[in-house]
Formats: structure tokens, C-alpha cells, sequence
């Protein structure tokens, strides 16, 4: 049953499509990477890969806003924390794992070495297990979710409120990051990792299966998104969006439903980071910035809330346009995006997704 | 007595589940033993020192089908919200059964104790169609879990499909419900509303925007709930709550003025003064 | 030029104490004649005498002008001609015996002591007070000097300090007595230099001998130290009091407008803070025109830049209100998003026309320093100009919301949009106008925030957050509530930061805030009533 209830996620022009991606990213772009010598026209550059690999865990990142925003109408301007608090996760691990091959020489990370500390911290106690931090990717991020929107959502903060609100969570945790005396590296944060379970960062093998990881990831995460919205949870999460009252009053407490999409989403975030940082290399407090997060929200309404797949293209074509934005004209890009910010929201309310409906709809009439 | 409900009632603002379930039944266990459905004692809400319900008792027997009227601002819905938990109350007792203390329970629990509302202006999830509207408001487990691995069953699918046919909306069922029409909205939300299977109904002018057609159907059906369930209706329309009424209250600037069959409250001098008109 | 001024004030020292002629005669002998002892001895021996005509001639002796010839006359010579140091009678030339009189360093530092102590007879009561506070630390040989400037002084602020110093010299008296009086005197004082200067007293040396011997003395400078302390607690808390009502006007500034922009139409506007960044920079562009066309009334500048800041920002709030806002009302995450990127737009403009580095904006001359109160708390004028200010600005704004059509048609469309365009009020209009006023009270804002802290592209995303934060706090559409909040806000800051540091005092009042807003979600001041279902 739950094999049948699977397959109807997609149609089979749906599956079709994953399975393409998939194969993109788990067998053709690794092998242009590792298998086509660097002077062919088909070599894949591992800049690209590492772009590609970024971008990835960014459409992860707007499918977990999708969720929260398009589905329970919940618009978070602190999805970066989640996001970063996944990364520093990893980071924790990735920083133990330098061990002396560090420039202080010592066990401890070099920030510690640099502050005099002589031991780690308490809540550092564990880091050097993988397992343990791949718990915490999701828990710290998850346990913050869950108490924030418990508090927020039991006194029924919404819409607007409910998002500067969160706005400040973050700002809040980007200054208490910033500091040297929170024992997460202050300003500089994370850097200069090694290895990961054991295998060198630098080797392109260690990238490439970064890069499926995160492909991977992403289409599972998009499976069990569309698993939560295509169930009568997501319907309820719907009409909670567009009628909370009425759920109510139909027997529904909206707190459990809203806690539910909230802290998962968080999750997604978290894990998305996790992936982040080892291919980028480096986390630190600036992730955790207002403006980060409310970046994630226009990736998400540039494709389309409330599709899943919308907001997966949108912060591929945002992302995409900044990396060469910020190559060709540094000082416009902040023009771009503050349009893009504007027009979507003024003419295309429904993103990508919905202008390719409305172009469809369009054509089918003509047709018939 | 009074000072600790005004308290609970302060706490119970931000929602505070846990020392409500502490002190009262479980949902399901409505207890009608002594024949009253529903128990209001000295009710009183004020917004800014204004009074929306003052000292207001009334009391509901099972079975009943109530009306309540009067005149814009008398407190009609501040009344509903009382019921339905939305509002609560400064001070006074409100009580669903014999047992189920109304102001210690949130909204959510009152609904699946067995008390549906309909509000004034129809109120439908817009963008899910008709039959998902029903799916939504059947009487199942409505925890977060039991919906992630909700299947509709047979059961259930006879059930919604019998509302639709009572409710004349079978074949629109696939349709979204923001494109019904103010009419069939009204109809879809009594759908819920019976899909719900409550034991009480609270309808706020449920034939606002309805044809004449359509009041009788409604008329009929009101009459055919009532016995099985109890039903309050608040209407302006005075055609049909002479229609439908065996028992009228007239609300009046938050309290009860007059109360009985309709030709005793349409005779009382003071009713005809602030309402009726003369 | 510079010495014959300083001749010119010593002369007139002189002539306002009336005694110019009663100079000790061995002191002046020795001070021409005598070795380097000898020579301290006669500063010390003149200082003491508290004679201010000795003043031209140690100065003279200081700047190298004083000349001696063997039989011990004193001359000053200058550019401007020769005079007898002791008749002060003009000669038309110096004799040809005479000879300068060099020093070395130790008399040279006895003479700056002195000369410090002359100072407490300047006409400028700032150097009188300067020179009194110096001599807190003073010699006992000046003794005399004090207790003379002492008997004369009439300004309280320089009494005080003479007292205090006249005290601190006593301390090393022999006789009990005095020192007993010198400890209660310095009880009065307000400063941690005074309480140091008395904790020395109850220390032991090596031997375990308290530092003052008689313990009477010592009981009283405990009763002395606590006073003190009291005293410095009482500013201590007293300046948090102040700073944390000067952050709060600055809040106040930055979230009037957002209040009543979200108010009025329920928009939050992201752009706000790049609309008192706009306010900063009109004021910088206004200083700088001054610079150029007007110097000479440069100090007037804030004065003209002041409606300017008003009137820029509120012509690019009306035009953003109109271009873009108004086509997203009854979508707030929308508003919220576009005017974010407008806020972007904005960000990047400025750096475009002023550049990406902070731009420097001065405070007039009558702005700058401060004036102190309870002893060692210092309100710097700025601070207190903005506070005024920004009690100002909302009296203002409380006047247009409840004075004008304007404010009248505002709080129509606030109640009851729909209403009031059945009514006739052109809403539209009362929406632009209503936008055009917050942004321009943001405008104000970012001028009195030029005079604070820097101007920079990125001025308004330091305050967007906070500013939210009153507005939710405060509650929506509450003019009272944002006073409150910001207030509040600020000098619950201002508390925090000692015991937290500035981060964690922050973190703590959003948590206070976050946890606020679970009992009362609607803020501060909320209009309670019937909820209409929609």
C-alpha cells in the first residue's frame, strides 16, 4: 500500500523527470568530473561541480521554505539560521577532524588555541563522532523550530508578525555567533577543514560524492514534501493558509499541524547546511544574516510557492544569475535582485510555475 | 467560584490545554442525562468597557430548535464565540451538557466535543474542491498523525457522498469551492457542518444570499435535524424563523429580553419597542 | 604676538588684585642670584605668599624672558620692549650686564606647578576649574594659593573642586584635626579619583601600619569612602537612565514612522530603514553645500538640513508608496518582499552616488562637548539635542494625526478603509500622504542619526530589526505604545549592557520580547474588540 501511495506522487512524466536528474547527477556529471581528462570540451570543471553542488543544497533550502510558506502560509525570514546551525553542525565535526594538522599544532581548533582555551567547551563534548553530529544536523536546528514556533504558534503570532519576529531570532543568533566567547569561532567561523570520515576534502572523489549526496538529498526531500502536501496533513495545512478559524472550528488544533511543517522544514534546512559546508569550505555567522534569509524567499516566489518544484528551479535561476552576476557586474547585482524582488511580487504572483500554467491554459483554449 | 473562572478565562487567552483537559471530560463523552443541551449562567464580556454580553443566561434543551434575534450590535455573535471558545467570557458558567465546562476548552476541542458553527459569511476552504471540504470536516481522528496516513475508506466515501446529495452539490463535487457561487458556499458550509455529525449547530444567518427555493429546502432540513440534534439559529429573516421556530429568544444590548414561542415574543411591548418596530 | 598676550592677562592679574609691589625681596635675590635650590625655594617662597604679580615674572622665568644682572635686578625682556620685573616700570633698554637666567628640569617642573596654580586666578572660569582639579593631586606648598582662591572664588562648580583640593592637600597635614576635617570635606565629593585618594589611607604598609594613624581618621574616611560611592552608584545609574533614554529617542525616531505606516495599512515596510539612511545622507549633502556656499555659517547647516531630511525622504516614500506599494495592499508578505527589494535598490544607489565608505558628518561647534552633572556624569550636548528633538518630532506627528484633515482622514482609513471611501475620503491619497509623513519622519531620524554615529549605506539595516521590535512591542497602530517601547526598550538596554555586555544585552530584550508577546500577542496597547470573521 504505502508502494502504491508512493508511485502516485508523481505521474509518469513526473518520475521521468527524476530519474533524468538523477542520472544527471549521479552518473554523467560525476564522470565528465573524474573520468574526462581536464583539456576535452566535456570535461566538468570542479568549479562548476562545487557550483552545482551549492546551488543544489540552495533548491533544498527553498523546498523547505515551500513547505512552511507556500503550503502552511507561514513566510520565514529565518530559514538562514536553520540553514547555518546545520552547517555549524557539521562544521564542529569537520573542524575536530583537522586535529593537529591545524597551524596552532594543537588538539584544539585554533580559534580556541587563539582565545587560550585549554579544553573544549562542553557543548562540544561528542563532536569528533560523525554520528553525532550527523543527530545534531537535524536536532539543533529541529529542537529550535520546535520551541520557537511552539511559543509563537500557541499565541497565534502569524502573517507579518509571525516574520519579523523570526527575522530577529536570527539576528539575534548571528550576534551571539559573532562573538569569540560563544565558542563557534566568532566572525571568522569555520574554516580550512581536511577531511570528512576519513577522506581528503581536496579529492575530487570526496566532491563528487558530496555533489550526489546533495542531489540525492534533494530529490528525497522533494519526495517526502510531496508525500506531506498530497496527504489529507497537507490539505489540512491549506486550509489552515487560507482559513484558520474555520479549521478550528472544524476540530483541527492548527498547533500541531503548524509545528509539524515548521520543524521539519528547519530539518530540511539543517541538512541542507550540512551539505553546504564541506563543498564551500567555510561557515561562518554572516550565513545567519536577515538578508540571507529573506534571499531564500524570492528563489521560492520566483519559481512558484506552493508547487515544490518551483521553488527548486527559482534558486537555481537566482543562484545561477548571481554567480555570474557577481563575475561580470559586481556593482549591479544588488539592482537585480532588488527588481526581481519587486516584479515577481507585483507581476508574477504565482512565480515560474504559475506563468507556465497560465501560458498553458492559454495555449489549450486557443486550441480548442 | 467567579474569581477562579476569571482566571482560567485569562489563561485559557493563551491557550493553556493542559489545565483544561485536567478538569473535564474527554471529548465523545457528552453527558444529556438531565435533558439540557446547553447551559449559560451570567455570562458577561466586555471590549473596552463596553458590554457585548451582559450577564446573559439561557439555557438549551436537547433536541431544541432554538432562534435567537435582534437588533444589530445586541450581541448575537459575541454569543457564538462564547460557545464555540473563540471569546471568553469575564466572568459567568457556560456548559455543553452536564459536564463540559465551555470556557475551559479551546475551540478546536468544543468542535470535537460535538458543537459545528457556521458563520455569517460563508466560510469554505476556497481553494480545495467541494469534496476535499467535506473529507475535511468528517467526524474521523483529527490528530496530526492519523491525517499523514489518512486513506478515505468506504465508509467514509458513502457518508461524504450522502452529504453531497443532501446538500445538492454532487455534481460539482470536483470542483474548487472559492468558485461556487454565495448560495452553494452557504449549502457546502451546512455540509461540513452535518459531516462534522455534531450535537449541537450554531447557524449565524444561514439563508443570507439563498432563494426563496433554497429557504424552504433549508427550512425543512432544520426542522427534519432538529430532535436529533440541537440546533441555534440566528436570523434576521423574520419570514423564516416563523417558519422554522418553536421557541424564540430576543437579544438585547447583551442580555435576554424576552423569551418563548413566537407569538408571545412578537406581542411583547418591549420586543416590538427596540425590534419589531411597530 | 602669543607672549605679549599672556603679558597683557598677567598685567591685568595684577592690577585687578591691587598689589603689585609687595613681591618678597630675598625670593626675588634668590631667584636671580641663588643656585637651582635656591631658586625652587624662592618659587615655592613666592607661590606661597599667593601673590599673583609674582605671575609675569615666573612666567618670564618659565619662557626664558627673565634676565639678572649681578646685583640682582630682574628684567623681562621681550620683542616688545624691557621692563623692571619688580617696579614693572618700562626701561628703554636692558643693561649691558645683565644675563638670562636658565633652569634645569627641576626647577622647571616647580615652575609648572606653580604656574598651574596661578591658574586659579584666570578670569576663564574653565581653566579656574582645570587648575583647581589638577591641584587635587597638588603639593602642600600651594596651600596658601588654594585657600586664597578659595576666599575669592564665586563660581559653585570651581568651589567645589577648590574645596576638594584644598582638602586633598590637607591630607598630608601633621595635625589629626585638619586631616579629620580634610576626609569629611572630600566625602562630598562625586568622584572615583577622590575615593582612591582616600581608600590609600587604610591601606597597611609592609609593617601592618595603616597608612593614616589616627584611627578616627581612618573611621571617617570609611564614612567618606561610602558616601562616595553612593554617589558614584547614584550617577552610575543615572547615566544608564540617560543613554537609555537618548537609544530610546533614537528607536523612537526610527519606528514613529514605521508605526504609523504600519498602522495606517498594515504594510511593514522593509525600506524604512534605508528611508532614515536617506535622512543621513540629505543631511550630509546640506553640510556639504554649507561648506562650499556658506561657510561662514557652517554651524547652521543642521538647522536647514532638518526640513530637507524631511522633505527627500518623504518625496521617496510617496513615490515608492505610489509605484509600488499601493498595488500590493491586502498582500503584507508581498509588501513585505518588494519593499525589501526596494530597500536593496536603495542600498546600492547609495553607494553608487556617495560610495560604499562612511561619509563623514560633523557636529555643529554648538553641539559638541557637554555638561557635566552629579559630579562625573557627562551628557554630551548631541545627545541631548537628540532627545529634545525627537520629543519634538512627536509632538509634531501627534499634532498632524490629531489636528489636521490629514490626521482625521488617517485615522478613518485606519478603522475602517471600506468605510471611509463609502464616506468620501480619498483614500489613495490619505495612504500616499500617510506614507509621504512616516517617511519623512524616518528622514528625521536619519538626520539626527548623522550626529550620533556614521553615515554609510548600510546605516538603516542596523536599525531595522530594532525598530520592528518597538513596533511590535509597542502594538499596532499605538502612537503611545511605540513611545513606550522605545523608551523601554532603550533604557532596558542601557541596564543590561554592564552586567551582559552589548550582544547578549540585545539577545535578552528580543528572548524579553519573544516571551512578552506570548500574554499579550497584540503588544502593548491594543485595541481590544469583536473580531470580524471573515
Amino acid at each position: 500500500m504505502m508502494i502504491e501511495r508512493l508511485s502516485q506522487l508523481y505521474g509518469a512524466k513526473g518520475w521521468l523527470a527524476i530519474a533524468i536528474f538523477l542520472a544527471l547527477v549521479c552518473v554523467l556529471m560525476p564522470v565528465l568530473y573524474l573520468a574526462v581528462p581536464e583539456d576535452s570540451p566535456f570535461h566538468v570543471s570542479a568549479w562548476l561541480i562545487t557550483l552545482l553542488g551549492k546551488i543544489m543544497c540552495y533548491a533544498l533550502l527553498a523546498l523547505a521554505m515551500d513547505l512552511v510558506w507556500g503550503y502552511a502560509g507561514i513566510l520565514s525570514l529565518g530559514h538562514g539560521l536553520f540553514f547555518a546551525l546545520g552547517g555549524y553542525a557539521l562544521g564542529m565535526y569537520l573542524m575536530r577532524m583537522i586535529g593537529r594538522e591545524s597551524e596552532s599544532g594543537s588538539d584544539l581548533p585554533d580559534f580556541m588555541v587563539f582565545l587560550d582555551w585549554k579544553e573544549l567547551p562542553w557543548y562540544w563534548a561528542g563532536t569528533d563522532q560523525f554520528w553525532y553530529c550527523a543527530l545534531l544536523i537535524v536536532l539543533a536546528p529541529g529542537l529550535l523550530a520546535l520551541v520557537f514556533g511552539y511559543f509563537a504558534f500557541r499565541s497565534r503570532i502569524k502573517g507579518v508578525y509571525f516574520s519579523i519576529i523570526t527575522q530577529a531570532l536570527t539576528f539575534a543568533a548571528m550576534l551571539l555567533f559573532f562573538r569569540n566567547d560563544t565558542g563557534f569561532g566568532g566572525n571568522n567561523g569555520f574554516t580550512d577543514f581536511k577531511r570528512i570520515l576519513g577522506f581528503s576534502l581536496a579529492d575530487p572523489a570526496t566532491k563528487a560524492t558530496l555533489f550526489i549526496a546533495s542531489g540525492v538529498a534533494l530529490i528525497l526531500a522533494l519526495l517526502l514534501c510531496r508525500y506531506i502536501v498530497t496527504s489529507k496533513l497537507g490539505r489540512v495545512l491549506t486550509a489552515i493558509r487560507d482559513t484558520e478559524s474555520r479549521v478550528r472550528f472544524c476540530g483541527y488544533n492548527p498547533l500541531p499541524y503548524k509545528l509539524f511543517a515548521w520543524t521539519l522544514s528547519a530539518m530540511l534546512c539543517g541538512i541542507a547546511g550540512a551539505l553546504y559546508v564541506p563543498q564551500v569550505g567555510i561557515i561562518n555567522p554572516s550565513e545567519m544574516s536577515p538578508a540571507n534569509s529573506i534571499e531564500i524567499a524570492i528563489w521560492t516566489a520566483v519559481g512558484g510557492r506552493g508547487t515544490l518544484v518551483g521553488p527548486i528551479i527559482g534558486a537555481a535561476l537566482v543562484n545561477g544569475a548571481k554567480s555570474w552576476f557577481t563575475v561580470a557586474f559586481p556593482e549591479y547585482w544588488l539592482y537585480f535582485l532588488g527588481l526581481l524582488f519587486i516584479l515577481v511580487t507585483l507581476f508574477l504572483p504565482q512565480g515560474m510555475m504559475g506563468l507556465a500554467q497560465r501560458l498553458r491554459s492559454k495555449r489549450n483554449t486557443h486550441e480548442s | 467560584m467567579k474569581a477562579e473562572l476569571t482566571t482560567s478565562g485569562i489563561d485559557g487567552i493563551d491557550g493553556n490545554e493542559i489545565t483544561g483537559l485536567a478538569h473535564v471530560a474527554m471529548p465523545g463523552t457528552l453527558d444529556l442525562s438531565h435533558g439540557t443541551v446547553l447551559y449559560l449562567d451570567a455570562i458577561t464580556v466586555s471590549f473596552d468597557g463596553f458590554r457585548a454580553l451582559n450577564e446573559l443566561s439561557l439555557t438549551v434543551d436537547a433536541g431544541e430548535l432554538r432562534c435567537i434575534i435582534g437588533p444589530n450590535g445586541a450581541g448575537k455573535t459575541t454569543l457564538m464565540d462564547v460557545i464555540t471558545g473563540k471569546t471568553r467570557p469575564d466572568s459567568g458558567t457556560a456548559y455543553f451538557g452536564q459536564t463540559l465546562d465551555l470556557t475551559r476548552l479551546n475551540e478546536h476541542e468544543i468542535a470535537r466535543t460535538g458543537i459545528g458553527r457556521k458563520f455569517q459569511k460563508p466560510t469554505v476552504f476556497e481553494h480545495h474542491t467541494v469534496f476535499e471540504n467535506l473529507e475535511l470536516a468528517i467526524k474521523v481522528d483529527k490528530g496530526i498523525w492519523a491525517s499523514l496516513f489518512w486513506r478515505l475508506g468506504a465508509e467514509q466515501k458513502d457518508r461524504i457522498a450522502a452529504t453531497l446529495d443532501l446538500i445538492g452539490l454532487s455534481a460539482l463535487a470536483g470542483r474548487e469551492a472559492g468558485t461556487l457561487s454565495h448560495g452553494q458556499k452557504q449549502w457546502l458550509e451546512i455540509g461540513m457542518l452535518l459531516a462534522q455529525e455534531p450535537k449541537l449547530l450554531l447557524l449565524d444567518e444561514p439563508v443570507a444570499g439563498m432563494t426563496d427555493a433554497e429557504r424552504e429546502r433549508t427550512a425543512e432540513l432544520f426542522t427534519s435535524l432538529a430532535g436529533e440534534h440541537s440546533l441555534i439559529v440566528v436570523e434576521h429573516d423574520m419570514e423564516f424563523v416563523t417558519s422554522i421556530a418553536r421557541k424564540v429568544t430576543v437579544l438585547h444590548e447583551g442580555r435576554v429580553l424576552a423569551e418563548g414561542a413566537m407569538e408571545h415574543v412578537q406581542n411583547n411591548e418591549q420586543v416590538i419597542e427596540v425590534y419589531l418596530g411597530r | 604676538m602669543k607672549h605679549l598676550c599672556r603679558y597683557c592677562i598677567a598685567t591685568l592679574f595684577a592690577v585687578w588684585l591691587g598689589n603689585a609691589h609687595a613681591l618678597d625681596a630675598t625670593a626675588l635675590q634668590n631667584l636671580a642670584m641663588g643656585d637651582n635650590d635656591a631658586r625652587i625655594t624662592a618659587i615655592e617662597t613666592l607661590v606661597a605668599a599667593g601673590d599673583v604679580a609674582a605671575l609675569p615674572v615666573l612666567q618670564a622665568l618659565q619662557d626664558g624672558a627673565l634676565q639678572a644682572t649681578p646685583t640682582g635686578r630682574l628684567l623681562i625682556v621681550t620683542e616688545a620692549g624691557v621692563t623692571d620685573a619688580v617696579t614693572n616700570q618700562p626701561l628703554a633698554h636692558a643693561p649691558e650686564d645683565a644675563s638670562r637666567i636658565t633652569i634645569n628640569n627641576r626647577v622647571r617642573r616647580a615652575l609648572e606647578a606653580a604656574l598651574a596654580a596661578f591658574k586659579l586666578f584666570s578670569s576663564d572660569s574653565a581653566k579656574r576649574l582645570e587648575a583647581a582639579q589638577q591641584l587635587a593631586e597638588g603639593d602642600p606648598v600651594l596651600l596658601p594659593l588654594v585657600k586664597k582662591a578659595l576666599a575669592s572664588e564665586r563660581n559653585p562648580t570651581v568651589h567645589n573642586a577648590l574645596e576638594l583640593a584644598h582638602s586633598g592637600m590637607e591630607l598630608k597635614s601633621d595635625d589629626p584635626q585638619q586631616r579629620l576635617a580634610a576626609v569629611q570635606t572630600l566625602g562630598n565629593s562625586a568622584q572615583e579619583a577622590t575615593k582612591n585618594r582616600l581608600l590609600v589611607l587604610l591601606e597597611k604598609d609592609g609593617a601592618g601600619q595603616f597608612a593614616e594613624p589616627d584611627a578616627k581618621v581612618r573611621a571617617a574616611a570609611e564614612k567618606a569612602i561610602a558616601a562616595i560611592e553612593q554617589r558614584l552608584k547614584v550617577a552610575e545609574y543615572a547615566g544608564h537612565v540617560f543613554t537609555g533614554i537618548s537609544l530610546g529617542s533614537i528607536l523612537l525616531l526610527a519606528a514613529l514612522g514605521l508605526a504609523i505606516v504600519y498602522g495606517l495599512m498594515g504594510v511593514i515596510n522593509m525600506a524604512h530603514g534605508e528611508l532614515l539612511m536617506i535622512g543621513a545622507y540629505a543631511t550630509y549633502v546640506v553640510q556639504n553645500l554649507f561648506k562650499t556656499y556658506l561657510p561662514q555659517h557652517l554651524d547652521l547647516y543642521l538647522i536647514a538640513a532638518v526640513p530637507v531630511a524631511f522633505g527627500v525622504a518623504a518625496l521617496v516614500g510617496m513615490a515608492l508608496e505610489r509605484g509600488v506599494i499601493r498595488h500590493l495592499y491586502g498582500r503584507p508578505l508581498e509588501t513585505l518582499l518588494a519593499t525589501w527589494g526596494i530597500s536593496l535598490i536603495l542600498i546600492q544607489l547609495m553607494r553608487t552616488m556617495f560610495g560604499a565608505q562612511n561619509v563623514e558628518v560633523a557636529n555643529p561647534s554648538w553641539m559638541t562637548g557637554g555638561v557635566t552633572v552629579l559630579g562625573s556624569l557627562v551628557l554630551p550636548y548631541n545627545r541631548i539635542v537628540i532627545i529634545v528633538f525627537a520629543m519634538l518630532v512627536l509632538c509634531l506627528v501627534w499634532l498632524a494625526l490629531t489636528h489636521t484633515r490629514l490626521g482625521l482622514h488617517v485615522r478613518a482609513v485606519t478603522q475602517n478603509r471600506s468605510m471611509a471611501d463609502c464616506m468620501g475620503i480619498p483614500t489613495g491619497r490619505t495612504d500616499m500622504l500617510a506614507f509621504g509623513l512616516g517617511a519623512g519622519v524616518a528622514g528625521l531620524g536619519g538626520c539626527a542619526m548623522s550626529q550620533i554615529g556614521n553615515v554609510g549605506p548600510e546605516l538603516g539595516q542596523g536599525y531595522i530589526v530594532d525598530s520592528f521590535m518597538v513596533v511590535v512591542l509597542g502594538g499596532v497602530g499605538q502612537i503611545a505604545g511605540t513611545v513606550y517601547a522605545a523608551l523601554g526598550l532603550g533604557v532596558m538596554n542601557k541596564f543590561l549592557e554592564p552586567y551582559w555586555g552589548a550582544v547578549l544585552a540585545k539577545i535578552m530584550l528580543l528572548v524579553f520580547i519573544i516571551l512578552f508577546i506570548q500574554k499579550r500577542p497584540q503588544g502593548l496597547f491594543a485595541a481590544k474588540g469583536r473580531t470580524v470573521e471573515g
